[in-house]
């Protein structure tokens, strides 16, 4: 009687990179019905945009580069790279430059590189920085939180909507109604201004520990990220590491000179901290592959971030320090190679 | 006794084992016609010592090693030589010589095989008898046990370990051994002591194998035996990483365990040679653990080498459910074989008919996403992505570095990477290509060495005739100037 | 045009350039990375069969000539493709196969004498490049096989042609099946 042959091992576990993406998605979910809820639809737009386009792209880079496309499109790896730049971009952002950064993220930050498992960019982040840098203006116009302004939800979705189709412009005398500064933002013109955490914590955009939007974005990621840990879709050393290499380096300057430096509590609930933590810095084709590498390349991202809230020029450093640490991760993973059994302990 | 440290990587796998042990060893049939293989799976084919047409009985040494890592082959069964000639057998080649011999019913055994008094034989001799039985390592290698309990000997090695694990799930013959058979490892286990010059023995156990345990111990009157139980986990049966669980000791990159005063022997292999003692009968059998979904009946057979592997399904209930695969070992390490003709070796333990239901599909391969799940598993503390990395660039040094030749081909990356990247196969066509390359360099040194000497010895009988001409001259010249 | 200011500006980077310039000489000599020089690393990847079958005698001279530029990296029969394509990766070229002209990759080979025809002359001895035979003026000479290259450098001298090659039988190891078996 004969038989099919096959390479061992001939029994392999479950894991595949589709189950992972979609658990992925699934830990997403709070943040976007947070944002839902306190900010209004606009990051339910931004979805609907950046996931076509993005797949779109992936077909198009595939089918240039001869590859086929079908397992790629199936595995939902451009989803989440959509997902994630969709859920970092303001909720208010015209529809064309969501499309922008989707197709930059996909094209310029994947598929210049030799598409997936080849980047060593994350790429929804490349989308993200491209995007700040070339359009600050819009990228930094964010709803104020319902609750904190006279707006509800419906004006909410009005101006989304009209922000969504035509712009900033378009919105019309409500656009300086409906938007604000974020907390970060309040808090780098105040300090600018000299005036004193207490006085700023005072200020409109404050909830009890940070921004009263961010505040619940960032709890929602953090269960979200909790609920990827407790899956295993990803491992602890980079999410505390991220924190650690946040919350360190405030907590010690706030003990110092309370008065000119926020709180680590502050910082770990405000702006992208928990999504990056969990969600971008976890990326693991452009994060470092060792466990020792991962706790130094988390607490880079972490530790940058900082720097540039306090003394960089823009208000949330995580794009930037997510990208500046992609850089290193080669180099981490050469110098934090494990002791192989047998080999001679240094 | 509390069970040794485990390792933290490696993998927790179900282990398909309690179907097969339900009945306990039971006795295959002999081969009507068996093809007794050259190669029993060292990789180091003995030669034919008969021609055809000569009657042999069980025991009669059929075949020569010619290598220094070979081992003689005995027929499995008393009847005629029919033929010599290639067959498919269940080694890595596919191929191999094998003398078929029909078996005449008689089951007359050689008179040759006589019981020995090991005891009181010097150490060597007992060597020699174990190499002349063809008794090679009974856990997949079939390395001869000769040549590794000679080079413990040669290293003066103190600690004697046997091999129990048995971590690889289906694989269940060394469980089934140790429970029906313990004195006999035991037996085995003190022959190996006096062969080896050690002082001790441990033989290691998972845990998940009580009864075994308990056998064994039972069974140990010699105060230099210790059964210890190890954590279960696979592949705590690899060479290494059993050893170091057991004493802690690592085995240095490219070195044997001798090295560090250790041996290392299936507990097969010391039922093997307890046979050989108590009955002078060689190597001409194994337990072989036949089972699978795709099998009525499974169990550990006591089985002839020469038997097809076809009659063993046969032995345990034939084939049910459509089997796929015939896999040659277990489903971790095991080689999926095209047909059941090929015969039973020393070397072949399991033989698992697999049908879908417990196999995996694999589906395509996707690129690697670096999610690091390889190194966490790995037993030998590597980084498979980064070897994988380097082998699709073809970088020999960062292959090197990153410890290829420290792979143990366990399949644990495997099972679990999310990418479906066959890294197990791509590493051992790397290891066994880098392996050959090793190997022509040491060549090319020791040439290298030998051409220099030997320009030197040139260049030096050139100048010694120089200079004996010149002697010559200057003599010639003033005898006719004086 | 400010003359001063000119003749100022191009002051300071000469300064600055000849201060670089000379720390990067003393960084070139006092910071030499450990390499072993070309040639050295070149015939570590030869085979050192000693043929000649590249038209120079012997493998270090060949590397040496790789090394000058003076000979391209495709002329070594026994070392065959795989050693052109770890030459070019040393050196940075492309990968070819061996050039036909210096002579095709053949199968393993051992020399064997012929007892019965030799006549102790001695002429082969010197000829093989690794002493590999053994024997002395008037004692019947034999090939010590384990270290025969297979160069077929001792044919020529012989006076009766009692040498001849013969193919060496392949042994296949597990792991080497594996290697030669398909993906």
């Amino acid at each position: 009687m004969r038989f099919e042959t096959s390479a061992a091992p001939h029994v392999i576990a479950g894991f595949s990179v589709p189950r992972v993406m979609f658990q992925v998605l699934l830990g997403l979910l709070p943040v976007v019905a947070v944002q839902l809820t306190l900010l209004g639809p606009g990051v339910l737009l931004q979805l609907l945009v950046a996931g076509p386009v993005a797949l779109l792209c992936e077909a198009l880079a595939l089918r240039a580069r001869g590859r086929d496309a079908g397992p790629f499109l199936r595995d939902g790896s451009v989803l989440v790279t959509a997902a994630l730049l969709a859920v970092s971009v303001p909720p208010l952002l015209p529809w064309w430059l969501t499309a922008l950064g989707a197709a930059v993220a996909v094209l310029l930050g994947k598929h210049v590189y030799g598409g997936l498992g080849y980047n060593p960019f994350n790429p929804a982040m490349v989308g993200y920085a491209v995007l700040l840098v070339s359009f600050p203006l819009e990228m930094t116009q964010w709803p104020t939180p319902l609750g904190q302004s006279q707006s509800d939800w419906t004006d909410l979705a009005h101006l989304a909507w009209q922000s969504f189709l035509s712009g900033p412009a378009a919105g019309g005398p409500d656009w300086d109604a409906y938007t604000g500064a974020t907390a970060l933002d309040a808090l780098r013109t105040g300090l600018g201004q000299r005036y004193t955490m207490e006085e700023i914590f005072a200020g409109p955009a404050f909830a009890s520990i940070s921004g009263s939007g961010a505040q619940w974005i960032n709890v929602a990621a953090l269960l979200g990220g909790l609920y990827l840990l407790a899956r295993r879709i990803i491992s602890w050393h980079i999410p505390v590491a991220v924190l650690a290499g946040m919350a360190i380096p405030s907590a010690l300057m706030h003990l110092v000179d309370p008065g000119a430096h926020a709180p680590a509590t502050f910082h770990l609930l405000s702006g992208a901290t928990m999504l990056g933590a969990f969600f971008i810095a976890t990326d693991p084709v452009s994060a470092a592959t060792s466990d020792h590498g991962r706790l130094v390349y988390g607490a880079g991202i972490g530790l940058i971030t900082w720097l540039i809230r306090v003394w960089g020029g823009y208000p949330d450093g995580m794009a930037f320090a997510v990208l500046l640490m992609n850089l290193a991760a080669p180099l981490l993973d050469r110098y934090t190679v494990s002791r192989i059994h047998g080999h001679p302990r240094r | 006794m509390a069970a040794r440290n485990r390792f933290p990587a490696g993998l927790e796998l179900p282990p398909h084992k309690a179907l097969a042990l339900q009945h306990g060893i039971q006795p295959a049939p002999e081969p009507a016609r068996a093809f007794v293989a050259m190669d029993q799976g060292s990789g180091h084919a003995a030669t034919p010592a008969i021609a055809v047409g000569e009657r042999v009985r069980i025991g009669t040494r059929i075949a020569r090693a010619t290598h220094a890592n070979g081992t003689p082959v005995s027929s499995p069964v008393a009847g005629t030589v029919v033929s010599i000639e290639e067959h498919e057998t269940a080694s890595p080649a596919g191929r191999g010589l094998c003398i078929v011999v029909d078996n005449d019913g008689s089951g007359v055994v050689d008179p040759a095989c006589e019981p020995l008094c090991w005891e009181s034989m010097p150490p060597y001799e007992v060597l020699a008898r174990i190499q002349d039985a063809g008794i090679a390592g009974l856990g997949g290698a079939a390395f001869p046990a000769a040549a590794k309990l000679g080079a413990g000997r040669a290293h003066e090695v103190t600690h004697l370990v046997l091999n129990g694990a048995e971590c690889e799930p289906w694989i269940c013959c060394d469980e089934a051994l140790m429970r029906e058979r313990a004195a006999d490892v035991l037996l085995g286990a003190r022959v190996m002591l006096h062969a080896s010059g050690a002082s001790h023995c441990t033989i290691a156990v998972e845990d998940d194998k009580p009864e075994a345990i308990a056998a064994l111990r039972a069974a140990a009157t010699d105060p230099r035996m210790q059964i210890t139980a190890i954590g279960t986990v696979y592949p705590a049966g690899a060479e290494r990483q059993l050893l170091h669980a057991v004493t802690g000791m690592e085995i240095p990159h490219r070195e044997h365990p001798p090295t560090v005063g250790l041996l290392c022997q299936n507990v097969g292999t010391a039922a093997a040679v307890a046979r050989l003692v108590t009955t002078g009968e060689p190597a001409i059998r194994r337990i072989v653990t036949v089972t699978g979904s795709g099998v009525g009946r499974p169990a550990n057979l006591d089985a002839r080498i020469g038997t097809p592997l076809a009659e063993l399904a046969v032995a345990c209930g034939g084939y049910q459910r459509d089997p796929r695969r015939l896999i040659a070992g277990g489903t971790m390490t095991g080689r999926a074989l095209e047909t059941d003709e090929v015969p039973l070796t020393l070397a072949v333990m399991c033989v698992v008919a697999a049908t879908a239901a417990d196999l995996a599909v694999r589906g395509a391969e996707m690129p690697c996403i670096r999610c690091g799940d390889c190194a966490r598993v790995c037993p030998a503390g590597l980084l498979p992505q980064q070897l994988h990395r380097a082998l699709l660039a073809g970088d020999e040094p960062l292959l090197e570095r990153h410890g290829l030749v420290d792979c143990i081909e366990c399949g644990c990356c495997d099972y679990v990477c999310p990418s479906r990247i066959p890294l197990t196969a791509r590493f051992q066509r790397a290891r066994a290509a880098s392996s050959l390359r090793h190997e022509e360099r040491l060549r090319a040194a020791h040439l290298r060495a030998r051409f220099e000497r030997h320009e030197r010895r040139m260049a030096e009988a050139a100048e010694a005739e120089r200079r004996a001409f010149e002697d010559a001259r200057r003599r010639a010249r003033s005898e006719r100037g004086g | 045009m400010n003359a001063p200011g000119v003749l100022q500006a191009t002051g300071v980077i000469a300064a600055i350039a000849a201060m670089l310039g000379a720390a990067l000489g003393w960084a070139a000599g006092r910071l030499r990375p450990n390499a072993d020089p070309l040639v050295e690393r070149i015939d570590a990847l030869l085979p050192q069969t000693q043929c000649g079958q590249c038209r120079y005698p012997g493998c270090r001279p060949y590397a040496l000539a790789i090394a000058r530029g003076e000979a391209d990296i495709d002329r070594c029969p026994p070392g065959g493709d795989a050693t052109v394509r770890a030459l070019a990766a040393l050196l940075g070229r492309d990968p070819r196969p061996v050039d036909a002209a210096f002579g095709k990759p053949k199968p393993p080979q051992v020399a064997f004498i012929d007892e019965e025809r030799c006549i102790g002359c001695a002429l082969c001895l010197p000829a093989c490049p690794v002493d590999a035979i053994v024997g002395a003026p008037r004692y019947v000479h034999t090939v010590i096989e384990s270290q025969c290259t297979g160069c077929e450098l001792c044919l020529p001298p012989c006076p009766v042609d009692c040498i001849e090659l013969r193919a060496l039988p392949v042994v296949t190891a597990p792991h080497a099946a594996a290697a030669m078996a398909p993906a």
